[in-house]
């Protein structure tokens, strides 16, 4: 495999954006990565979406994107593992160039969740449990991981005040990206006394409903200083890791084996360990997620994580800061989009262009993707060259 | 909306709660399962679960989707039967205060939910507190 580096990136404001379609957004941020790279083609292009078809009633976006890009007759592939998908999407433009097939690849994400009402977003979200077996029951999104929640608190005693700390930190960080679709501070007593969605998680627990795109360019590091004047980022480990869909299969509810899994293999194929982690973005798609994927990740024991943010230790500042550009729960999660975000925050902190969010002296840093309730895992680890 | 065949094919795991216990090791699948995921067996003789069991984790789903929107708001939990299988299903007949993790609960034939005015009346097991 050849060495691969990020070298450029772009995304735009997340939010309801009522005035632009799919294909508009991810074209705004894919013309952003092309630019801010530098490069005058593009060879190739994954996108991770997890629903267009549900949400907007649109299929087959490869062939659509790369169309409204202005790049046809390129190479284009729509990539789906649920909310992983972005992640995933990247992983297969690293497998791309690293395996010489191309040498300049986009990999976008996007999700237009908007277009239909709540009822039919919680419709599409919940396809990435098991339709037959969970879905069927009355079990939603936020009720399998609410029920991951109650595991933890009567494992481990995780109290309600330590799972609204998580939202409290990441909105604090939230709000100094200006990406943000939520960039304003919360405080744990406004995250508790929240409308409850799934006992004992409130809506402050959740992350939004979002539109929103992102899009990276990657190129054979040895010729990233040819192609673009930006610090190339270097992806020194992608890996993927699967876990039972239904969360009921899993020998502990509390427990992320597929995070754990990817963790492992990246840090093998890094040649690093937790502690060489500068910072890391991480999927929380509700506050619990954080607890237990920092837990896998092994950044914290098994059973520690529900103190992390209480406890400062995941601030920026802190022993290892996580998501400090606001995760999923302030900076908002447009699934499909979500993994590229991360690769986006992660490759700013290590070029040093993270601003009012900057984690100081940044050289390493991880991204963990994941989708369902931890079905599907793309972990990636960057460093700065 | 589906066809009908999508609903009767899950009749004999939701109205007669089969399983399938391999015959190398003995796990059962629920649902059945073509390859045991503990041993990798292909071959299984159909069993009926056992009918009780224990929570292992419970919500209250205070904002449902439409089709649960005249049971919203409702329990559902993660529960081990005592035959080792782990099954998700609302849980009837509680008061939401009395959930707690390692309840002893029992399945019974209910009605799941509708799917509107022309659609089938869905049918399935609930857990319901053994008192």
């Amino acid at each position: 495999m050849r060495d691969v580096a990020v070298i450029g990136v772009g995304m735009m404001k997340w939010g309801e954006l009522w005035e632009k379609s799919l294909r508009d957004i991810f074209v705004e941020s894919a013309l952003e990565a092309v630019k801010d790279a530098g490069v005058d083609r593009i060879d190739s292009m994954y996108v991770g979406c997890m629903s267009s078809g549900l949400f907007v009633g649109q299929e087959h976006l490869g062939s659509l994107l790369a169309d409204y890009l202005g790049m046809g007759p390129i190479p284009a592939l729509r990539v789906e593992t649920a909310c992983a998908a972005g992640g995933a999407a990247f992983k297969q433009a690293v497998m791309e160039v690293g395996s010489g097939m191309s040498d300049i690849v986009l990999a976008g994400g996007v999700e237009k969740m908007t277009d239909i009402g709540g009822d039919g977003a919680t419709f599409a979200l919940a396809t990435a449990a098991d339709a037959e077996y969970e879905v069927y029951n009355g079990v939603t999104f936020p009720g399998l991981y609410a029920m991951m929640a109650v595991a933890h608190m009567d494992a481990y005693g995780t109290t309600r005040e330590q799972l609204a700390a998580v939202s409290v930190k990441n909105h604090a960080n939230g709000a100094k990206n200006p990406h943000a679709q939520y960039p304003f501070e919360l405080t744990v007593d406004r995250v508790l006394n929240s409308v409850m969605i799934a006992d004992p998680l409130t809506i402050l627990d959740c992350s939004p409903i979002t539109d929103g795109a992102a899009a990276v360019i990657v190129c054979p590091l040895d010729m990233a200083k040819d192609l673009t004047k930006n610090k190339p980022i270097k992806v020194l480990a992608s890996t993927h890791a699967t876990d039972t869909i239904a969360l009921h299969s899993r020998e502990d509810i509390a427990w992320l084996g597929a995070v754990a899994k990817a963790g492992e293999l990246a840090y093998a194929q890094a040649g690093l360990s937790p502690s060489d982690i500068d910072l890391a973005e991480v999927h929380d798609c509700f506050t619990i997620a954080e607890v237990c994927a920092i837990e896998a990740l092994g950044f914290f024991e098994r059973g520690k994580g529900g103190a992390s943010a209480e406890s400062g230790e995941t601030a920026i500042g802190g022993r290892i800061p996580v998501n400090a550009s606001g995760g999923l729960k302030s900076k908002g999660h447009p699934v499909g989009a979500t993994g590229i975000a991360q690769i986006i925050e992660v490759t700013k902190q290590l070029r040093g262009e993270a601003d009012k969010r900057q984690v100081e002296g940044a050289r390493i840093g991880m991204t963990q993707n994941m989708g369902g309730t931890g079905g599907s895992c793309v972990v990636h680890i960057l460093g700065a060259e | 909306m589906s066809t009908s065949a999508r609903y009767w094919r899950e009749i004999p795991q939701r109205y007669r709660y089969e399983g399938a216990k391999c015959k190398s090791c003995g796990k059962i699948s629920f649902p059945p399962r073509v390859v045991c995921k503990s041993c990798g067996g292909r071959e299984f003789e159909k069993v009926e679960l056992a009918k009780q069991g224990k929570l292992l984790t419970h919500t209250v789903i205070r904002v449902g989707p439409s089709q649960f929107a005249d049971q919203t708001p409702y329990a559902v939990g993660v529960a081990e039967l005592d035959d080792g299988v782990r099954m998700t299903a609302m849980i009837a007949d509680v008061d939401f205060e009395e959930l707690k993790v390692g309840m002893p609960v029992k399945l019974e034939f209910r009605k799941v939910r509708d799917e509107g005015e022309a659609g089938i009346i869905c049918y399935g097991y609930k857990f319901v507190p053994v008192r």
